[in-house]
């Protein structure tokens, strides 16, 4: 890789051993994917929960923690992806004051580098949105598939050691989606489907997801006849993200690089367009309904909620009371969680008997230990993503609307 | 008699050890008992082999951003596999290698799930890109 006089400078230790060090690991990177050389990158995005950290990732920090400031201090603005354990909550949840201990030490380490604990995975919608053709290391995928697809900027998936390595050096090898070639379509797909829910956008990006299925894949979308939102955008991202390991999608008429024709995202001539319908959406949903009745736990996370979405699951929820039987536990931001208890969201939530949860994601924070604390088995979610994620985690999930969600929490039950 | 399969340019030391292969994918996350050093998802290929020491071969790498922290966390407690030989990589794989200095090459010249087979003492040369089976 070609390095300038800085990046040499920085390499050889003249900016401490912290930098050079993430240097050497991203050279390292760079020439595994053939880059030419580095990219400065405006923000990262930092994934750090303590469950994938370990007691290694919690000491590695705790290492560069302890270098003088000059040295250790990250070059960006870094912000964080959710933690494993909401603070102020976890004993609702029954979690292990143990896993508290190795939060509150990951949080100080964070803090001394100077990063900013946003603890969430919507900083596209909640901290600071990316701008077309800015150049970013996001470390969730559902954020950089967002950054990317959405907003038109330009982020790999950058896991947690390779977004800390981006923070110390500012810059990033430049290989992957900050090139032009490598955002070119390879699949088209044909849309003959109206979502109508939050799950239906996740489930229309599970499927895109299961059918272009590797990390360069970039599935062009046709036929959408409506004018997606935020969120609505959001669900079909993170779920393509999950399904399909895919950064990057264009949606004709909708995302900044597909507004004019889908033909001239392909390099060559399209492959055939592979059409998804209403009754691939409806199998999707069966995919999961193995159980019925009982209910254990209703999630809804993975994305957190942004406001919009908070307000429209407290109104669903009105005045009635979440079942005995069932759990209905909700994340979100720091901020959004301040916001919701500012606008009164939160009083609605809370005083149904729901959990709302700040700064956590439901399958980031101990999900296997926790749900089997409580009881959790049989979940229900909106989020197609979720429900993905938690087989792993010796759930049973459904996946189902909003509205039903909500009713199931009340009932105790979905049929 | 030796034979050399050529890979992409990889990341990490030079080492040898004993093959465990199979045409399956690769997560960290979601396919390993990362505490007993063995396969545990039961859909896996290699389900109840143990990979500890292992030069690991297989076909591409899945799963979300989590591996990358764990594979320097299973090195500190000498859990590890010796090397991971893959088809095809993500960034993250590769990221979690370079930040546990796991020996790591993919993109070779034939299946390398078909060029070794289980058993096979393998060196492994990521600076060169290059597997010496037998």
């Amino acid at each position: 890789m070609q390095l300038n006089e800085y990046e040499k400078a920085m390499l050889s230790g003249a900016f401490g051993r912290g930098r050079a060090e993430a240097l050497h690991q991203q050279i390292q990177v760079g020439e595994f994917f053939d880059a030419p050389d580095f990219v400065s990158v405006s923000q990262v995005h930092m994934m750090a929960d303590t469950e994938s950290l370990g007691e290694a990732g919690v000491a590695y920090l705790e290492d560069l923690a302890a270098l003088p400031e000059k040295e250790r201090t990250v070059l960006v603005p870094t912000v964080t992806d959710p933690r494993g354990i909401d603070l102020c909550r976890y004993r609702r949840l029954k979690q292990c004051a143990e896993w508290a201990t190795l939060e509150q030490r990951t949080i100080d380490a964070l803090q001394r580098l100077g990063i900013l604990l946003t603890d969430t995975c919507i900083n596209y919608q909640t901290v600071q949105p990316p701008v077309y053709g800015e150049h970013l290391a996001f470390g969730d995928t559902g954020s950089v598939i967002y950054a990317n697809s959405v907003c038109g900027a330009r982020s790999n998936f950058e896991g947690g050691p390779a977004a800390l390595n981006a923070a110390l050096t500012g810059r990033v090898p430049r290989y992957g989606y900050h090139l032009n070639e490598r955002r070119r379509g390879t699949h088209l797909f044909e849309v003959r489907f109206t979502p109508r829910d939050w799950s239906d956008w996740g489930a229309l990006g599970a499927l895109v997801g299961q059918r272009s299925g590797s990390y360069w894949s970039v599935p062009v979308i046709t036929g959408i006849d409506s004018n997606p939102t935020s969120d609505e955008l959001k669900h079909f991202g993170a779920a393509l993200a999950s399904y399909g390991s895919v950064p990057l999608f264009h949606m004709l008429g909708v995302t900044p690089e597909a507004l004019q024709d889908a033909l001239s995202l392909f390099e060559q001539e399209p492959p055939p367009a592979i059409s998804l319908q209403d009754g691939d959406v409806e199998a999707f949903y069966r995919s999961f309904g193995r159980h019925r009745g009982q209910v254990d736990v209703v999630a809804l996370a993975a994305p957190q909620l942004s406001l919009l979405e908070l307000q429209r699951v407290a109104g669903i929820l009105g005045d009635r009371h979440v079942h005995e039987g069932t759990d209905l536990v909700i994340a979100t931001s720091p901020e959004i969680k301040a916001a919701c208890d500012r606008l009164g969201i939160t009083a609605v939530i809370e005083g149904a008997g729901g959990i709302l949860l700040e700064g956590v994601c439901f399958y980031q924070m101990y999900a296997r230990e926790t749900g089997a604390l409580n009881g959790w088995r049989h979940l229900v979610s909106n989020s197609a993503k979720l429900v993905n994620i938690i087989q792993g985690y010796d759930y049973e999930p459904r996946l189902a609307t909003t509205q039903q969600c909500i009713d199931a929490a009340v009932n105790g039950r979905l049929d | 008699m030796s034979r050399t399969v050529k890979g992409h340019k990889g990341i990490g030391a030079k080492v040898t050890g004993v093959a465990l292969v199979a045409r399956d994918n690769f997560s960290a996350r979601y396919d390993l008992d990362r505490i007993n050093g063995v396969f545990s998802r039961k859909a896996h290929a290699l389900y109840g082999e143990r990979y500890v020491g292992r030069v690991l071969v297989l076909d591409t790498a899945k799963g979300g951003v989590a591996s990358s922290w764990m594979l320097r966390e299973m090195k500190s407690r000498n859990m590890a596999p010796a090397a991971l030989l893959l088809n095809a990589a993500n960034p993250i794989m590769a990221q979690g290698a370079a930040f546990a200095e796991l020996p790591f090459i993919d993109r070779f010249e034939e299946d390398i799930t078909q060029a070794i087979a289980t058993g096979d003492t393998v060196t492994v040369d990521p600076q060169n890109g290059l597997v010496v089976i037998g």
